[in-house]
């Protein structure tokens, strides 16, 4: 085993953390926040000519194949700035769909443009009824010609307001929560038919619903093979929950420092309040969660690319359940400490708060992979 | 030992009832059950019903207009008007400064005060805190200092909920530098629009403007203003505090919210089955429901065992730790309970008036919010960690 970063790897946190400090002050971070589009253009095109954009994809696209530890470098600088570009959304997982199962003409179509950053892409997996259930799915695509026919919606697609191309699940074939008869449709976020509705989510990013009405695509639009995408839903959303899990220990990391400096410099009875024991424990056991969220992201990433199989699941799974715990606790527990000011919107400390809840409510929360930890227990 | 109601005890909840059901206005109930938005006119429109009702300070000497309800009639006022939805009582004026006017007052300043409070006239808000001056709140600057009949006041005060509305404020205030801090602090009166006086709102993480600063700059306030002795206001102060503590268990909130939490539970899904039945989530519901039972016969016991001797002491600290314990408990399941729409953050959704199309559920919209907002409860009102200093040290002798 070997806990450090190589050194390319080590650069490309650096570069991403250099980046993030010089253009994602919190006082930007509200303004970027505020705008139409939700995050910063500019900062976006610098992730692309940077190449960050590209760091999942092979070389001919600009990238260098980088794997789950280099998704996780990006991500937790992310992370620690906040950063509301839709990165996780477009480049871990669309990007990943895409590079999975689409054919050499769809990958041909796509991928440059998702790699530079030019092209933005929205995984819309999620329905309203579903509990995190990716395979619950209702929206029914048709056969109709020599192609298909979609009608349904989607829910909570963070990023969706922005996207070019959704990527949509539907069903081919099957009962509403069969893992068999799911099938994936790239669509175009402006065809007939596709409405979405936008809004701000309480974190500070923007997200959408997707309506689909009869929208009609061909059959090049068919993402794999028919009624058999459950599998790659899967993988991907490991993916994109080992890239949530690397955020995520970005704001913790930013939260903790937050919170220990305020408790080293807020004064009441006459000394820093980092003085009473019952705060010094608590800031103890944030810590402690810290770690045990950091030891969980790093395993996560080093399972994001590896061969599907239960052990990878029950990995995933059990990343998630410790970053939603652990995110929480340190929310909940910073805010305690700072007193009034912790809830304040003015000052940072309350956005990483939301954010750490908010990512315990997106790729299952805590229960959603309990349960699916608990369902693949091995005996022995 | 009964835990039953008693005959009367149950007369009385139906005379409750029934003037719920004819006097609350649905529009304000509807707001309060699906948290919206509440404004200073509906406010002041539900006081006035209380008001004429004779309930609006049911805890004053019945002298100046309060009814002599007992622990058990309180809880069943308590638990009956938070089912039904009305709003629960800014508690600044009748709650809270009156308790200190009628116990420490002149008989000028119950004349005059304590009809104002009735009538609506005074809205009043609390100046406790300061920027340095929080959980230690005997260490607060705001000075006055005594030239011929006015105190003239320079500070600020920090938090202060609601003071956007209020005409009047109670502020704790430094009169004498030279003794400990606790023995140099007055409680004074101060009509909101003497000059001098400003007002920064303070917007909190979930958007809101509910709090807010106030800046004292040369404000000229009468001496017959202060309360009490000068000097004495400590004691006032906390006085107050067990007074506040008390209402900050929230006991019939709790429960209010609890049957909002299932409602909505039995209206969302998860594997095609409402969520309510769901086993994981069934016993998250469960646990506080069964926490909040107890609670609410701790609240009972603790308040009939001192009533006679007064206010709650010490113990007032244990019932406000374990009830906005309940309360958080209570937002965070709903939270949870609506899945990934508790993203969404959607504003016009949270209007009475909303006409569109809802997200999701009709009352999921508020619900992040709530949770984020609630994390107040264990921080203000003497945060959870001072009150259980105050019980190891007042209870334990620790
Ligand atoms: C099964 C067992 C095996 C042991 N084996 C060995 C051994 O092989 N060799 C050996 O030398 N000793 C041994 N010990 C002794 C052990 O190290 C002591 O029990 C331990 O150091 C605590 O001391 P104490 O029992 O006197 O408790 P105390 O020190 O009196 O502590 C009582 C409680 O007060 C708390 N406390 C004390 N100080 C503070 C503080 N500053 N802040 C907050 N809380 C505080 C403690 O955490 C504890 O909860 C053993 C003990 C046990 C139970
Ligand atoms: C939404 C809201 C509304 C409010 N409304 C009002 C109002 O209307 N009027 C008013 O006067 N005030 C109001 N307050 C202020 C409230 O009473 C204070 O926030 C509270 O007293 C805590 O003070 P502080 O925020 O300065 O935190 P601090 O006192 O700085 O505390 C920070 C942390 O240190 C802990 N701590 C401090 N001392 C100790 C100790 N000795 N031992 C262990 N832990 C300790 C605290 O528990 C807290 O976790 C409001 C506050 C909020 C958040």
């Amino acid at each position: 085993m070997d806990f450090t970063l190589s050194e390319e790897q080590q650069m490309l946190q650096d570069t991403v953390a250099r980046l993030v400090r010089g253009e994602y002050s919190f006082e930007k971070r509200l303004e970027f926040s505020e705008t139409e589009l939700g995050f910063s253009e500019d900062f976006w095109k610098q992730l692309g000519e940077l190449g960050l954009t590209a760091v999942p994809f092979p070389e001919e696209l600009g990238g260098f194949g980088g794997g789950g530890v280099e998704i996780q470098s990006v991500m937790t600088e992310l992370g620690r700035g906040l950063c509301l570009e839709p990165y996780m959304q477009s480049v871990v997982f669309g990007g990943g769909i895409l590079s999975q199962a689409g054919n050499d003409a769809q990958k041909e179509k796509y991928l440059e443009g998702v790699a530079s950053g030019e092209l933005k892409v929205a995984a819309a997996l999620q329905e309203p009824q579903a509990f995190y259930n990716q395979n619950e799915v209702e929206t029914r695509a048709e056969k109709s010609g020599d192609g298909y026919t979609l009608s349904g919606r989607k829910a909570v697609v963070i990023g969706g307001h922005c996207a070019d191309v959704f990527i949509v699940s539907a069903r081919t074939s099957g009962d509403v929560r069969d893992a068999d008869g799911i099938s994936l449709f790239a669509i175009d976020a402006n065809a007939e038919g596709v409405e979405r509705r936008s809004y701000p989510t309480i974190d500070g990013a923007k997200g959408c619903d997707v309506f689909l009405d009869n929208v009609k695509v061909g059959a090049d639009a068919l993402l794999g093979e028919e009624g058999k995408a459950a599998d790659v839903i899967e993988y991907q959303t490991g993916r994109a929950i080992a890239a949530l899990c690397a955020e995520a220990v970005g704001c913790m990391e930013e939260a903790n420092e937050l919170t220990l400096e305020y408790l080293k410099q807020r004064k009441q009875f006459g000394v820093p309040i980092g003085k009473f024991q019952v705060l010094q424990h608590r800031m103890v056991d944030m810590m402690s969660e810290l770690e045990q969220a950091r030891s969980m992201a790093i395993l996560a990433a080093s399972y994001a690319d590896a061969e599907q199989n239960d052990e990878r699941r029950r990995t995933l799974a059990a990343a998630k359940s410790v970053i939603n715990r652990a995110g929480h606790f340190i929310s909940e527990s910073g805010i305690q400490m700072h007193g009034g000011i912790g809830m304040t919107w003015e000052y940072s400390f309350a956005h990483y708060a939301k954010r750490l809840v908010m990512i315990g409510h997106q790729l299952g929360d805590d229960d959603f992979h309990l349960e699916r930890y608990a369902s693949l227990l091995e005996a022995s | 030992m009964n835990m039953n109601y008693t005959a009367e005890e149950l007369a009385f909840r139906d005379e409750v009832r029934a003037f719920l059901d004819e006097k609350l206005p649905a529009d304000i109930a509807a707001k309060v059950k699906g948290f919206r938005k509440m404004t200073k006119e509906d406010h002041q429109r539900w006081q006035k019903i209380l008001v004429d009702q004779g309930w609006y300070a049911s805890h004053w000497p019945e002298e100046y207009g309060g009814v002599k309800w007992t622990p058990v009639q309180k809880h069943i006022w308590d638990e009956e008007s938070c089912a039904y939805g009305a709003p629960r009582t800014v508690p600044f004026g009748v709650n809270m400064v009156a308790p200190v006017i009628i116990k420490f007052g002149t008989e000028e300043q119950k004349q005059y005060y304590l009809p104002k409070i009735l009538s609506g006239e005074h809205w009043w808000c609390q100046g406790y805190s300061e920027p340095g001056a929080g959980s230690d709140l005997a260490s607060l600057k705001t000075r006055a200092v005594r030239d011929g009949d006015h105190y003239i006041v320079n500070g600020q005060k920090t938090w202060t909920t609601l003071g956007q509305h209020a005409n009047m404020i109670f502020c704790l205030v430094r009169t004498n530098t030279e003794v400990k801090n606790q023995e140099g602090i007055s409680f004074l009166l101060i009509d909101m629009n003497t000059p001098g006086i400003s007002v920064r709102p303070i917007i909190t993480l979930d958007g809101e403007h509910e709090v807010n600063e106030v800046f004292f700059q040369d404000v000229k306030v009468p001496v017959e203003n202060l309360v009490g002795e000068e000097d004495k206001g400590w004691t006032y102060a906390k006085y107050l505090l067990t007074y506040e503590r008390t209402g900050l268990a929230g006991i019939g909130m709790s429960k209010a919210a609890l049957t909002h939490l299932k409602e909505l539970a039995s209206r969302r899904l998860k594997n095609g089955k409402p969520l309510l039945e769901d086993p994981t989530f069934g016993q998250r519901i469960a646990k506080v429901e069964i926490d909040l039972m107890a609670a609410t016969i701790s609240n009972l016991r603790i308040i009939a065992a001192v009533e006679g001797g007064g206010v709650p002491g010490a113990e007032s600290s244990m019932l406000k730790v374990k009830g906005t314990e309940i309360r958080q408990a209570i937002n965070d399941l709903a939270r949870r309970a609506i899945g990934p729409y508790a993203l969404p953050f959607i504003e016009e959704e949270m209007s009475l008036d909303y006409e569109g199309e809802f997200l999701s559920d009709e009352n999921a919209a508020p619900l992040s919010a709530q949770y984020f907002n609630n994390r107040k409860l264990s921080i203000f009102g003497g945060s959870n960690e001072i009150q259980k200093n105050i019980v190891s040290k007042m209870i334990l002798g620790l």
